[in-house]
């Protein structure tokens, strides 16, 4: 059922108009052989009545347990004002605004997000949005690697209490580019990766290092002393934060004696909803010196013919379209829509809604930790500070207790055993602000029993 | 009609050169390119100190919707950038060839010099 | 305004976060902001008003015909916004188990389906997050598999002068070198410096087809043929893939790797400049490459397919699945049209095109390439109107804004000087492309009579003319609190 207005006169019309017989005149230029009559692979078309039906019984299937994983993305409310505006058509149907004068919605809203991206993490400047965190991270890497003309390495010492899935994701994109991605191990009883183990892979020229606070168990990274050591010697920093949580936690731009070069992220919490993996946005900060290695688009203020101020957007002979080969990157679109929604959230929900929403994060968290942790076989698995989540030990494999927990309407966390074997049973778990008492103390009688049930099962297979 | 100094030795790709008594090369882009490119909005200048050969890019010259860059028209040693440019970008729009010099060479190869057009050469080249 | 400017101190939205204010006392001290961030403090109507303003002041395709060349602005059925926003799949989160999932991962496995067969691909992966990121991928498979065959030498990547920015851009980032093959007047790409421009350094070109000059490239099996002669191997860059939907595939004109602009061709939402999305296929001898995530079925299961099962591929591009919302946004608009609809999309998209050529060439603009048949776009160069009344076509685009049309891409493809590129779609009726023609009519009679009115455009909207130069020499990036 395509969306074509066309009546049969008008068809005629405009056929007489080109001097064309048929519709398919039209394609003559196009070798005979090599032609398809259709394609019989594709399903017949539906009406929106019969698609309707079909994806509300496929959305039916996938219907949530109540959720305690994070990892990366995360569970929170979102006001209904946010994506009931997102979705008007002005901003949902319009395209990147080249047409400065007939997109100051847009190019205004990005100019503010821009303004409250740089606010939150006390960078002096922020581009309008890359793909996601992971791939954010990954140019951040690159800028880096342009930004850091003394260094001659390449080098970039990346500890793996980064998101696994961030470190894959940014060896994919800079790997073709000559830049090694260096991996510093991290403490197993504190769960950080110390500063002892960058020192001890720095060597005599590194350009970049990485740090993901909280990092990737949740645990609270030594960023001051890191940050500082690398500064004093020549290498640019790169911090990886969940945005929400620097309402509360010191921001990247004030680690150390002088804040980080760099900051990126993923901005889901920001007002995405979870969604199936996105579409999210990352965000992308860093300092005034390096504003010209920024890749993607910015929004810069000016003013018009009359005076009158005005945005549009700016530093664009660092792209794509100008800069061809010699470019920051070859992005070109940015996640415009859910930058549009962030904006907004951020907004509706202010520096205070922020700052208790982080807060309840945490305090959820802490709260289903220490209950979980007075079940017999489950323990924390890392000695150092936490913020909003945090890595737990079973008495069992994870692969066994989580679907039983499942069963039982709950997502219990992530599994962490096929990128952290060394952790033994253990998995990431996370209660957002949306997590209630109820549901706390439903998921602890759960695992109570899951694990009661477990260990009953390994003592009868002992026996036998 | 752009202003092609008779003094000066150019590149095809608009550098002009000038060379001075303490035997370094002093080097910008020509009236003719600045025209091109439109208002400049960013120069980014090379590293004194930086060793380049000739025909290497080392320098990056923005407009508001065009990037160039500038080519070493000789090989060398940048001995000394113009940092006025920095802030100022617009002086090469307004004084290409005095003002608006971007840097300074220590050469290495003088006798790569003589690859290099004069005005009426130049002249010729940027009528075509 | 700016909604910092209607900021008070102490205002908030209270019923929009958790009322307690939790414990903070286990954490360091000096790991906490000390000072709160500077975000906007106003009230939930506040924002609501000052958003819903902002929006009025864009033109979008649900407001405006928005002909912009290369980027098919067709309308976006709301249907597929209403039910990609389903419970089920919005708070799915993306680590959930696969049994928890067959519905969403249902969707993507058919979706992977249908893309092959819409483009005569072997293989799909959904998971690039853009045009460029499928542009990244495919180049990055064609350098995975000439180094998997132990082919080193193989260092270059062709592209047309014609080609999208992108191109050249990706290229770099994959780690080759670019060479640019020229374009004829003809539109076609000259076969003889390609000949000369292939060798065993060769790892691909990149071509899009139709080209960005609006016509379909006639010689593509004896350019297929040159280029796998020399070993490499060809890229289909699939921005243009609304022309030929239905009609010819590129994995049957002998590419070997393809991106596909869902945002484009299969509707989903520009959404001000994405989220877009660039799902890539390929041949047999690539899909070992394809990045991941990417869905499987056994029997009646469906799953992911992970690094172990897929050991060569280039990996990753997101931290989950890509733009997932995205991706069922093409489902739904792909199941919607089936196969007779998606046929359609090419044969109306090309009439619109082609008669919005014919008449402007009847009101006596001068067309890019007049000789030959339009595909979904074309182009009118304004160099004689530019030279004879002394307006641009950037004139000529801020002048359309007044009178309703969202301008068309300008100064695009780099090759035609003063040029329109239009593209009206398949979703445009007649009455609009007459009064777009009819609007570049009188902007011409304007230029005549009033040339001010023209050179001076927009007049009609928030702001005038900007100042770019003042915006690129004295930064303004963000918001400061005024001291």
């Amino acid at each position: 059922m395509p969306f074509v207005p066309h009546t049969e006169d008008e068809i005629k019309q405009m056929l007489a108009t080109i001097g064309a017989s048929s519709i398919d005149d039209l394609f003559d230029e196009i070798p005979v052989h090599l032609r398809v009559d259709g394609l019989p692979g594709v399903p017949e078309g539906m009406t929106e009545m019969d698609i309707t039906r079909l994806m509300t019984q496929r959305a039916a299937k996938d219907a949530n347990a109540v959720c305690f994983i994070g990892a990366g993305a995360y569970e929170h409310h979102i006001p209904a004002a946010v994506w009931q505006i997102t979705t008007r058509g002005e901003y949902y149907s319009a395209y990147t605004p080249y047409q400065a004068e007939a997109s100051q919605g847009t190019l205004q809203l990005i100019y503010e997000y821009q303004s409250m991206m740089t606010a939150l993490t006390a960078m002096d400047v922020s581009n309008a949005s890359m793909y996601d965190g992971a791939s954010a991270l990954a140019e951040a890497v690159l800028m880096a690697v342009r930004g850091n003309r003394k260094s001659k390495s390449r080098k970039i010492l990346m500890p793996n209490t980064v998101h696994p899935n961030y470190r894959r994701t940014t060896r994919a994109i800079v790997e073709g580019q000559h830049i090694e991605l260096v991996e510093v191990g991290y403490d197993l009883v504190s769960g950080t990766a110390p500063l002892s183990a960058y020192q001890a892979l720095a060597g005599d020229d590194v350009t970049a290092v990485v740090m993901q606070q909280p990092n990737f168990f949740g645990n609270m990274e030594d960023v001051d002393a890191i940050t500082d050591w690398a500064h004093a010697n020549g290498i640019l920093v790169i911090a990886v934060a969940n945005p929400l949580t620097l309402a509360v936690l010191k921001p990247p731009g004030e680690w150390g004696e002088t804040g980080v070069d760099i900051a990126c992220g993923d901005g889901q919490p920001l007002g995405a909803p979870l969604s199936s993996g996105g579409p999210y946005y990352g965000y992308l900060c860093g300092t005034q010196a390096l504003v010209r290695q920024m890749p993607g688009r910015i929004v810069g203020g000016t003013v018009d013919l009359d005076g009158r101020p005005g945005f549009t957007l700016t530093l664009q002979a660092r792209e794509q379209h100008i800069r061809r080969s010699k470019a920051t990157s070859n992005i070109c679109t940015n996640q415009g829509l859910v930058v549009t929604a962030s904006t907004i959230h951020m907004a509706i929900v202010g520096p205070e809604g922020l700052e208790k929403t982080a807060a309840a994060c945490h305090a959820n968290t802490r709260s289903l930790v220490a209950q979980l942790c007075e079940i017999d076989g489950v323990q924390r698995a890392h000695t150092a500070p936490y913020f909003h989540e945090a890595v737990l030990q079973l008495g069992a494999p994870a692969s066994q207790v989580l679907p039983a927990l499942l069963a039982k309407g709950i997502l219990g966390g992530y599994d962490l055993s096929e990128d952290y074997p060394e952790l033994g049973h253990a998995i990431l778990v996370c209660a957002t602000e949306m997590r209630s008492e109820d549901e706390i103390k439903h998921y602890v009688n759960a695992l109570t029993e899951v694990m009661s049930s477990a260990s009953a099962n390994t003592k009868i297979a002992g026996t036998v | 009609m752009s202003e092609v100094p008779a003094e000066l030795r150019y590149t095809k790709s608009h550098e002009w050169v000038r060379e001075e008594d303490d035997g370094t090369i002093t080097v910008g882009i020509t009236d003719h390119a600045q025209g091109l490119l439109g208002d400049l909005v960013f120069v980014e200048l090379p590293e004194v100190g930086a060793d380049m050969a000739v025909d290497d890019a080392c320098c990056v010259i923005e407009s508001v919707k065009a990037a160039s860059d500038v080519y070493m028209p000789i090989s060398g040693e940048i001995v000394e950038v113009n940092e006025l440019l920095n802030d100022e970008p617009e002086i090469i729009n307004s004084s290409p060839f005095d003002d608006g010099w971007i840097f300074k060479v220590q050469p290495s190869a003088e006798q790569e010099l003589d690859n290099l057009m004069d005005a009426d050469a130049y002249q010729s080249e940027i009528e075509d | 305004m700016l909604i910092f400017e209607h900021s008070t101190p102490g205002r908030r939205g209270a019923p929009q976060s958790p009322r307690k204010r939790a414990d903070l006392s286990d954490l360091p001290a000096g790991q906490l902001r000390k000072q709160r961030a500077a975000l906007p403090e106003v009230s939930e109507m506040q924002a609501v008003r000052h958003y819903t303003r902002l929006s009025q002041k864009n033109f979008s395709i649900d407001t405006h015909f928005y002909p912009l060349g290369s980027c098919t602005m067709k309308y976006n059925p709301r249907a597929c916004n209403s039910l990609a926003m389903l419970p089920g799949f919005l708070s799915r989160h993306p680590l959930t188990p696969e049994a928890q999932s067959q519905g969403f991962l249902a969707c993507m496995h058919e979706l992977q389906d249908m893309l092959c067969e819409a483009t005569g691909m072997a293989g799909f992966s959904l998971a690039p997050m853009a045009g460029a990121q499928g542009e990244f991928a495919g180049v990055a498979m064609i350098g995975a598999y000439h180094k998997a065959k132990g082919d080193d030498a193989r260092k270059e990547i062709l592209v047309p002068d014609a080609a999208h920015g992108t191109n050249p851009a990706t290229a770099t980032m994959c780690g080759f070198t670019v060479r640019e093959i020229p374009t004829l007047d003809n539109g076609d790409v000259d076969i003889e410096a390609l000949q000369k421009a292939v060798g065993p350094q060769t790892a691909g070109l990149m071509l899009t087809n139709p080209s960005t000059l609006g016509v379909f490239e006639r010689q593509i099996e004896t350019i297929a043929k040159i280029i796998h002669k020399a070993g490499g191997l060809l890229y289909y860059d699939g921005a243009n893939l609304n022309a030929i939907l239905g009609k010819i595939r590129p994995g049957d004109m002998g590419f070997d790797v393809i991106h596909s602009n869902l945002h484009k061709t299969f509707s989903t939402p520009h959404g001000g400049g994405g989220p877009g999305s660039g799902a890539v296929g390929v041949s047999e001898r690539l899909k070992p490459f394809l990045p991941l995530p990417m869905v499987k079925k056994t029997d009646e299961r469906y799953s992911w397919l992970s690094e172990k099962d897929s050991p060569q591929s280039i990996g990753r591009l997101s931290a989950f699945m890509g733009n997932a919302g995205v991706l069922l946004r093409a489902y739904i608009y792909m199941r919607l049209l089936g196969r007779e609809g998606m046929k359609r999309v090419a044969e109306f998209a090309t009439l619109n095109a082609n008669y919005m050529a014919a008449e402007a060439r009847r009101r006596g603009f001068q067309l890019a390439i007049p000789e030959r048949r339009s595909s979904h776009e074309f182009i009118i160069t304004l160099k004689k109107e530019a030279r004879d009344l002394h307006v641009t076509a950037m004139d000529f685009a801020k002048r359309l804004l007044d009178l309703g049309y969202h301008a068309p891409t300008t100064y695009f493809p780099l090759l035609v000087p003063e040029c329109l590129l239009i593209e009206p779609t398949e979703t445009e009726a007649k009455e609009a492309l007459d009064g777009f023609m009819d609007a570049l009519q009188q902007i011409r009679e304007e230029a005549k009579a009033n040339p001010e009115l023209v050179t001076g455009a927009p007049h009609t909207l928030p702001v005038k003319r900007l100042d770019d130069v003042r915006a690129a020499r004295q930064l303004d990036l963000c918001w400061k609190r005024k001291t």
